[in-house]
């Protein structure tokens, strides 16, 4: 779903179309969702998807994993998980008299937190710290993560029963979040006919060697973010603060997060400089989860970013 | 763009509802109460309707109300135009069009009525305090304007100030249409009431208690500002009518002569000017004497000032005065005839101890003395709340009550004098004032209001006599306050003996003074003063209409010039892109301001293939010019948007 049909704006076909027509071909249907989750990933951030049970939240995060080459955990967060079980534990070895580090799920390199909101607070910052530092600290010895180290947290919408809905400030941890949603009537028919993904996921090869991904990194982070494109991050932002629809305005950590994601979105289209479609295209999915709206105390509506994109004219 | 169709943001409600509000409120102060009663009513069942998110009331309720008030109005008023019927009916009109905000048009339709309410206010009231209300709701009016249509923010108080700005940038249209706008001498729809309102002030007429009513109101009568120096209290006597029939109880102006006053002034002349409010009567309330130099004014015989009509709104008036003079020294005989006639039968005692003064001495001073002498050794007190008096009512006070107040005293002072012989009379009129120390104004309350006498004696005409004086000194020398004992009834205003609350009331009499003076005061004859001090001799109308647009025209120009200077001066690229997006307008393919380049790009593709071909050139350079690490030249761009159809 490359944005522009203009060959010369794009220096060449997507660098990494071939790993997206493969997730394609697990999570059916849902382009534009594997395509935020992988720039989510190529801009250093990690993910938050919310949806209903049963829509492919895990199945997503298993087929980027595999295709991206990376070491693969998962945790499925539950009421009664401990911080220790997350980010590991010593245990006293009595043959050797020491202690030794038997590290956690967290020490990989994809770490899928299964319905994160389902965990108390206690264990869910005890992964979101470690999100943040990109380390933990266990018994005075700082540990650094393996690189990249990228969560991919779904949860459940925060109405269903015996969740803990994640603070604001711990959903700020995540650049973006997406909703899957259910799929097109086409897609759910081809889903039906194929049978389960999640077998077929597993057996992915990977694409990209989990060593290239830093420099891939780099090459997202030099993407040209000209001043009249920053400019219109800046009037947007300028223009959440000034809404009504929301509670509060985007934080200047929101603004860099969206710039980081515009940028991904434009490298994963083959351009080397943002343009203000990329801005538009990430503004839901970095800006709603950082949004409360007025109405409610939810989180901000579509609807309410579409209006916030249309209040602001492009420089 | 049609804007019937488009329906209301809900969001923008408080506001229109702050609007008809605002808009209206005011005029509770001078509507009938049922009118106050019903609107609050229609407000109250707006706002249920509204907070309940209830249908509004159809078109045939709405249709049946609207001529309700219109029935009420007419009954009420007995017309439907007019400024009374008129507004109440504009009120009653605003408060129904909350019954009726379905669409944006509704609301447009209030919003402009909210506007022409503003200026309904000043039919009724032109004081500071109703234009800073007035210029508060202007902007609150604008502000609705503004979140109405969307607004550049959202926010409360970023609309409110969005407004304030705007305003703040009518203000100087507004001086300048004040200034130039031609003035039209008398009001164009009416003046307000409160410039009309006859106030309590002196009357024609004096009877014992009259002018003790008036002393209890601190309201200005009027203000005086002197050239030079204020003459000292004692002789700022401000002349009123002069009174010379008495019927045992009430003082009259008798049959006026018709002849010119002689006066001969004895020190030069002072001038001053003196800024009367509405009284509705012709006195000009002169300072005694008015100088023989004054042409301007038709001076009575009795030494009255008066205007060539009654003063019925305040205005400002310049006058001569000398405080030394001779005054009619050859009176005629008709008038003294007439300045010693007594009612038969009344006030017996009086007249007898008066023959009694008479037969002891020939000379009129010295029974004038006398008199004086016998206020000032008996014990008569000076006090606003004198006891009643019966049929005789100056023998009662004379001999027995001995309490009043001045007229009391001036009463029976002539009363005394004309049974002694000597032609006297009673004169009405202001006594004193206080200055203001912020403005240098000398303010005359409707408490300095003072009656004295005259006596005429033979080679020195009229001389002043005042009995209070000789009663309380410091009625003269201090103001009514400094003479009346403690617990007199007195308005609270006058009394306070703090600093502090004296001097701010100094100063806010100050500012309304200049508010009266300066801004409304601005009347033709100050305009034309403003013009030729401009070196504009003379302008009429028409070149007064031409100065304006001229000047406006000047100020919008310069303004023009100044925001396309201010600009953010766009470069080439955008110039360019503005230039595509100009040829494609042409074509009706509109480009919005949220739309990316890209965005339409896929628009056009949709509906017009042939011009996306076109068109993809110019994005395509357009785009990497603009956001591109390496900009190419333009020439591309160019070329591109030449080829567009």
């Amino acid at each position: 779903m490359p944005l522009t049909t203009i060959a010369s704006l794009t220096s060449r076909p997507g660098p990494l179309d071939h790993l997206l027509v493969a997730a394609g071909k697990i999570i059916l249907g849902k382009d534009r969702e594997i395509r935020q989750a992988v720039a989510c990933l190529l801009a250093g951030g990690h993910l938050l998807i919310e949806d209903l049970p049963g829509v492919g939240k895990t199945t997503l995060a298993h087929a980027l994993a595999r295709l991206l080459g990376l070491a693969f955990s998962r945790i499925q967060f539950t009421s009664d998980l401990l911080p220790a079980d997350i980010i590991g534990v010593s245990i006293y070895e009595r043959d050797k008299g020491s202690f030794r580090f038997l590290p956690g799920p967290v020490f990989s390199q994809v770490v899928l937190a299964d319905e994160i909101n389902r965990a108390t607070p206690k264990t869910q910052s005890a992964l979101l710290e470690a999100m943040e530092e990109q380390q933990v600290t266990i018994e005075g010895e700082t540990r650094i993560l393996p690189k990249p180290f990228f969560v991919i947290a779904t949860q459940n919408p925060a109405h269903q029963i015996g969740t803990f809905a994640l603070p604001e400030s711990q959903l700020d941890r995540f650049l973006m979040r997406i909703e899957l949603g259910y799929p097109e009537r086409s897609a759910e028919r081809a889903l039906l006919a194929a049978g389960g993904q999640r077998e077929r996921a597993d057996q992915l090869p990977a694409i990209i060697e989990a060593a290239a991904i830093p420099a891939l990194q780099a090459q997202v982070a030099a993407v040209h973010a000209a001043p009249p494109l920053i400019d219109y991050v800046q009037a947007l932002i300028e223009a959440s603060r000034e809404n009504i629809a929301f509670q509060h305005g985007l934080s200047p950590r929101a603004g860099l997060a969206l710039l980081a994601a515009a940028r991904a979105w434009a490298w994963l289209d083959g351009r080397q400089m943002v343009l203000p479609d990329d801005v538009q295209a990430v503004l839901p999915a970095v800006a709603r989860h950082r949004l409360r709206s007025l109405q409610g105390n939810m989180l901000a509506r579509s609807e309410d970013i579409t209006a916030l994109i249309r209040s602001v004219p492009i420089p | 763009m049609s804007t019937r169709s488009v329906s209301l943001d809900y969001r923008c409600l408080p506001w229109l509802f702050a609007t008809a509000l605002a808009t209206t409120a005011p005029h509770v102060l001078h509507q009938p109460i049922w009118l106050t009663l019903v609107a609050g009513a229609i407000f109250a069942y707006a706002v249920w309707l509204w907070t309940r998110n209830q249908r509004l009331p159809g078109r045939w309720p709405m249709i049946a109300l609207a001529l309700l008030a219109c029935a009420g109005v007419a009954l009420e008023f007995r017309a439907l135009l007019g400024r009374d019927a008129g507004v109440s009916l504009l009120v009653l009109f605003m408060l129904l069009k909350l019954l009726e905000l379905r669409s944006q048009r509704d609301a447009m339709v209030l919003i402009t009525l909210g506007y022409f309410l503003l200026l309904t206010h000043y039919f009724y009231s032109q004081s500071i305090a109703t234009g800073l209300w007035l210029l508060a709701t202007m902007v609150l009016v604008t502000a609705t304007l503004i979140r109405l249509n969307g607004g550049p923010a959202s926010r409360p108080l970023a609309t409110l100030r969005y407004a304030g700005v705007l305003t703040l940038q009518a203000l100087p249209l507004m001086l300048i249409l004040y200034l130039l706008f031609p003035r039209i001498s008398g009001p164009l729809w009416g003046l307000p009431q409160d410039a009309h309102k006859a106030r309590s002030g002196l009357s024609e007429q004096m009877s014992p208690g009259s002018i003790a009513s008036l002393a209890l109101s601190s309201e200005i009568a009027f203000r005086v500002r002197f050239k030079t120096e204020i003459p000292p209290r004692n002789k700022l006597y401000w002349r009123g009518p002069v009174m010379d029939y008495f019927d045992g109880r009430t003082w009259r102006p008798g049959v006026s002569a018709t002849r010119a006053p002689e006066i001969q002034a004895l020190s030069p002349a002072i001038s001053y000017e003196s800024t009367i409010e509405a009284n509705q009567q012709r006195w000009l309330l002169a300072l005694d004497a008015p100088s023989p130099e004054l042409k301007e004014f038709a001076i009575k015989s009795t030494l009255t000032v008066t205007a060539p009509q009654s003063i019925n709104q305040r205005t400002r008036f310049s006058l001569l005065a000398v405080s030394d003079y001779r005054f009619n020294v050859d009176e005629a005989t008709a008038v003294l005839q007439q300045n010693l006639a007594l009612p038969e039968q009344l006030n017996p005692r009086s007249r007898e101890l008066a023959r009694s003064w008479r037969k002891a001495s020939a000379d009129p001073l010295l029974t004038v003395n006398k008199a004086l002498n016998f206020f000032s050794e008996e014990a008569f007190i000076y006090t606003l709340e004198p006891p009643l008096l019966g049929e005789n009512a100056i023998d009662d006070f004379l001999f027995q009550t001995r309490r009043g107040f001045c007229e009391h005293y001036a009463a029976a002072f002539v009363v005394l004098m004309r049974a002694a012989g000597i032609p006297a009379r009673v004169v009405a009129g202001y006594q004193g004032g206080e200055r203001n120390p912020i403005d240098g104004f000398l303010i005359v309350r409707q408490s300095d209001a003072h009656a004295w006498a005259e006596v005429w004696l033979a080679g020195r005409g009229w001389i002043r006599v005042d009995p209070t004086a000789a009663v309380s000194p410091n009625r003269v020398e201090g103001g009514i306050v400094s003479a009346l004992p403690l617990g007199e009834p007195l308005p609270p205003l006058l009394t306070v003996r703090s600093e502090w609350i004296r001097g701010l009331r100094y100063r806010w009499e100050a500012i309304n003074n200049a508010w009266n003076q300066q801004v409304l005061g601005y009347n033709p004859e100050r305009q034309r003063e403003f013009l030729q001090r401009l070196g504009l001799a003379a302008p009429d109308w028409q070149s007064l209409t031409a100065i304006l647009a001229a000047v406006i025209a000047t100020l919008m120009l310069a303004i023009s010039a100044w925001t396309l200077y201010q600009r953010p001066r766009t470069d080439p690229l955008q110039r360019l892109w503005q230039q595509a997006l100009r040829r494609l307008a042409r074509r009706q393919i509109h480009c919005a301001p949220w739309e990316t380049p890209l965005a339409l790009q896929r628009r056009i593709t949709a509906s017009d293939p042939q011009l996306a071909i076109l068109f993809a050139a110019v994005v395509e350079s357009y785009l990497a010019n603009r956001y591109s690490a390496r900009p190419g030249d333009l020439r591309q761009l160019r070329e591109a948007i030449a080829k567009l159809p």
